[in-house]
């Protein structure tokens, strides 16, 4: 696990444009130069936010990046919630 | 002249992105509070504007985050945010330059503050000064605190900034206003979005209202997590302001739960002359 570099993506993708246009154009590319775990990887590149957030993901670095994928802010809330039940954490 | 206005007041960027989400009575009680505050300000005929508030990973992250950060700019651009989401259209507000300088050396006899000659002003900045300078020309001297990224600053070491700032205010011959934006609890990003504790905004009101040091610092990091979310961090900014009024009391113009905007409503302010 590496939360301190799925931390930093984020924050780079929220506050850089030309890193946003990077994950839009060249994902995988943006990804590499991260040292992300395979998992960590595929919940970015899938912008899975349930599976982040129970990665320890802050939610002010989590909540900006829902937003810049296009989520709606209740789909947001409600995927937190599942990803915690799944988890059995209610 | 010295430090002549202090206030404190919410920043939650849903008082103006999702303004009419509130009821219109809770919107009146906490705009017209809002409103006084402006009032107030306006009647002080400020040269320039302390505005303490908290690190949202705006300008800080994990690799470097200084516990207090003072900004030297001549201006400061803001919002960080998009305008169709914060509702406050991008501008440049000036910086009180010379004043920030004096404050940073100053206050640096007492504490270690960094300084920033660049620094993006978020909702934490740009959503009080919307309310109560919207022509945005009352140059400002911005202090980030570290309210996010552990460890923070004790309780006890931001009151201190507090007093130091005051000391080096009162040194100063510009009419200088102080506000403190930021809490109380709040959970802003969670699913907890919206919970608010009531007690706890209530009780520290009330220490803050009588300015009682040795209860406003008393709250453990992991007591103000459970109570009052992570947002509740954030009464940092108002212990500054504590501080910089110390043996003052304050008087709150409004205590407005407003889950809507995920925040209970308080607006306070402090007479220092």
């Amino acid at each position: 696990m590496s939360l301190y570099h799925v931390q930093k993506l984020l924050f780079h993708l929220n506050n850089v444009p030309s890193v946003r246009r990077r994950f839009d154009a060249e994902r995988e590319a943006l990804l590499a130069e991260y040292r992300l775990s395979d998992e960590e990887r595929r919940a970015v590149t899938h912008a899975d936010v349930g599976k982040l957030h129970l990665m320890g993901v802050h939610p002010l670095l989590l909540a900006p990046f829902a937003g810049r994928v296009g989520l709606r802010w209740p789909d947001y809330l409600a995927a937190l919630r599942r990803a915690r039940e799944a988890a059995g954490g209610g | 002249m010295p430090l002549v206005f202090a206030g404190t007041a919410n920043h939650a960027p849903g008082i103006t992105s999702r303004r009419e989400a509130a009821t219109p009575a809770q919107r009146e009680v906490f705009f017209s509070a809002y409103a006084e505050l402006r009032a107030r300000l306006e009647r002080a005929r400020l040269d320039a504007l302390v505005v303490v508030s908290s690190e949202h990973f705006t300008n800080f992250f994990f690799d470097n985050a200084p516990a207090f950060c003072i900004g030297l700019a001549e201006a400061y651009d803001g919002p960080s945010e998009d305008e169709s989401f914060l509702r406050i259209a991008k501008t440049t507000v000036p910086g009180a330059a010379d004043l920030a300088r004096h404050l940073a050396r100053a206050a640096s006899a007492e504490i270690d503050l960094a300084h920033s000659q660049e620094l993006l002003l978020d909702h934490g900045i740009m959503v009080p000064l919307h309310l109560l300078v919207p022509q945005m020309r009352l140059p400002i001297v911005p202090i980030i605190v570290n309210c996010l990224m552990p460890p923070l600053p004790p309780l006890a070491r931001c009151y201190d900034l507090g007093c130091a700032l005051r000391r080096a205010m009162d040194a100063r011959e510009e009419r200088i206003g102080l506000l403190a934006a930021g809490g109380l609890s709040h959970w802003p990003g969670t699913p907890e979005s919206g919970r608010l504790n009531l007690e706890f905004d209530r009780g520290f009101l009330h220490d803050f209202l009588a300015n009682n040091r040795q209860r406003l610092i008393r709250h453990s990091d992991e007591e103000i997590s459970t109570s009052a979310g992570p947002g509740g961090h954030e009464i940092r900014a108002w212990i500054v302001a504590s501080g910089a009024t110390e043996g003052l009391i304050g008087e709150a113009l409004c205590f407005e739960p407003i889950p809507a905007y995920a925040v209970t409503g308080c607006v306070a302010t402090i007479a220092v002359v």
